[in-house]
């Protein structure tokens, strides 16, 4: 979609507004809207996930020795730079490689990195029926919880149980 | 052209606005996003991996009891015209249907449907579990994806990781792979300007909104589709029941918008949605967003009982039938035929007539 306003460059900036009682949405190319005054997200994100994305980028060099940016994932050959850039994964196995930056991100994102819903019985390909397992899933992950120290969690989980019992 | 008569209700059963609160919500939508496991996501397979996954679902879903007469449609065998009307009743997304900017069908993508229930093949997931509802409809909405889901899990290795739960190409999405939806109508909070607030509340729950079409769409006609933001680390039950509470809400917010408005400009109000209905009723020609923002009015003065005649099927009805695609197809036209403005008007004019003829 192009620029509204310049009609050459690509819009980047979908800005939803009330005008005349009418929601618009006007589409803007960066140079538009910072002439329009429109706060621009920036250049590097390219992705809804842009923001998050670009600061995975930035922590990245510190705070994980493995796997570097420039590493693939040995399943699909994915890297972190293309997932930067897509805003996707290549394979199910991306989750293991690129292990300890996902999860970072999962928290931002989520606030959360454990999962709490239905769970999926590989092979038996059955549900584990979702009410008392759950309350067990659950006291597990209140003992890891406990157990790392992720005491915010922890009193999420107890809540959680409390309802449950 | 594709022949959508095949489908029971046309796929469009969910507009029969016979759903719990019909007048404010047009639809509730639930997806679940799934992969197979062991196998590349689609952003780095194959044409013939992704053949692969269309034959190997298809045949599981044909062994379901939920898909088994399910109608498949080949995205990829389509014209542009049939794929856009497949995603103007909401059956496929904008990436399924090759209608992103770069306007390419990936090989493979498909879609398998019966009644309220299908499945997207190859879209960003390896499959798109979706179930489309009538009204604010959320439980009976999942319960039903959640036995698809069931069922299909039974016959398919679907990629789960034991701590973050259904793994899915983005990660905005893993975890319980959930995004439920609720179309919503909201004219009174925008003409009150509380719309803004509302929003950005919404934001702060947790929650978000998209335009008519979901994800990367505009806001039309004032409708609103508020989802859950998150997917991991709440179970589908809290995602689903925190989603509710605040629909409910919104919902509230929006008939004491409606109340505000009668009680302090009953006479603006009543002109703003005789007027939508008067130019609906009598204009030559009229664009798709005119007539959304018409149809607008015109469900808001039915809402709020000022027009008596039109019923909120009807307005549904044309909510669906005057989108480019819709209306192309009926008129035996192009999408991009100068002429649809006009078409469109006369299809209106007449709809709306025998709807007042109809009910005397």
């Amino acid at each position: 979609m192009s620029c509204e306003q310049c009609r050459e460059r690509e819009a980047v900036i979908h800005l939803t507004q009330i005008v005349n009682e009418q929601v618009t949405t006007l589409h803007l190319c960066e140079l538009c809207a910072a002439e329009k005054g429109v706060e621009s997200p920036g250049a590097s994100p390219k992705t809804p996930l842009g923001t998050f994305l670009a600061a995975m980028g930035q922590e990245l060099p510190e705070q994980t020795p493995v796997p570097r940016t420039g590493d693939n994932c040995p399943r699909c050959g994915g890297s972190l730079q293309d997932f930067r850039e897509s805003g996707r994964l290549g394979c199910s196995e991306c989750y293991r490689s690129f292990e300890v930056p996902l999860r970072d991100l999962l928290r931002r994102l989520h606030g959360s990195t454990h999962h709490l819903g239905e769970r999926y019985a590989e092979g038996s390909g059955s549900f584990a029926p979702p009410d008392r397992p759950r309350a067990t899933d659950l006291r597990e992950q209140l003992r890891l919880a406990v157990e790392t120290e992720n005491f915010e969690l922890a009193a999420e989980l107890r809540d959680r149980l409390r309802v449950m019992e | 052209m594709i022949d959508l008569s095949l489908l029971t209700d046309g796929g469009v059963g969910w507009l029969d606005a016979s759903g719990p609160s019909s007048h404010l919500v047009l639809s509730t939508r639930i997806r679940l996003a799934r992969n197979l496991a062991g196998r590349v996501y689609q952003g780095r397979n194959s044409e013939s991996e992704r053949e692969d996954i269309l034959q190997t679902v298809e045949a599981a879903a044909r062994d379901t009891v939920l898909l088994r007469r399910a109608i498949k449609f080949r995205l990829d065998r389509l014209d542009r015209n049939d794929r856009q009307l497949l995603h103007e009743r909401h059956l496929v997304s904008k990436e399924l249907a090759g209608l992103d900017a770069d306007g390419r069908v990936r090989s493979g993508a498909s879609l398998l449907v019966q009644d309220r229930l299908g499945v997207m093949l190859n879209e960003e997931d390896h499959l798109r579990l979706q179930g489309l509802h009538s009204g604010f409809a959320l439980d009976a909405a999942y319960a039903e994806v959640d036995r698809l889901d069931a069922e299909l899990g039974q016959r398919l290795a679907f990629a789960f990781h034991s701590e973050f739960g259904y793994l899915t190409s983005c990660p905005t999405n893993v975890g319980t792979g959930l995004r439920a939806s609720v179309l919503i109508h909201l004219p009174g909070l925008v003409l009150t300007k509380e719309i803004s607030k509302v929003l950005q509340g919404l934001a702060q729950v947790g929650l978000t909104f998209r335009g008519l079409y979901g994800e990367g769409s505009e806001v039309v006609g004032n409708f609103f589709q508020l989802s859950n933001q998150t997917t991991l680390g709440s179970s589908e039950f809290e995602l689903l029941d925190h989603l509710g509470k605040m629909v409910r809400q919104v919902m509230d917010y929006e008939e004491q918008a409606r109340q505000v408005l009668l009680r302090d400009a009953p006479a603006i109000i009543e002109d703003k949605v005789w007027r939508a209905y008067g130019l609906l009723r009598y204009a030559r020609a009229l664009s798709f967003e005119e007539a959304m923002n018409l149809l607008s009015g015109v469900r808001l003065g039915v809402g709020v009982d000022l027009i008596p005649d039109v019923g909120m099927y009807t307005l549904n009805k044309l909510l669906v039938y005057t989108q480019p695609a819709h209306l192309a197809a009926s008129e035996g036209i192009a999408p991009a035929d100068p002429d649809l403005p006009v078409r469109r008007a006369q299809f209106v004019r007449k709809v709306l007539e025998s709807e007042v003829g109809r009910r005397g």
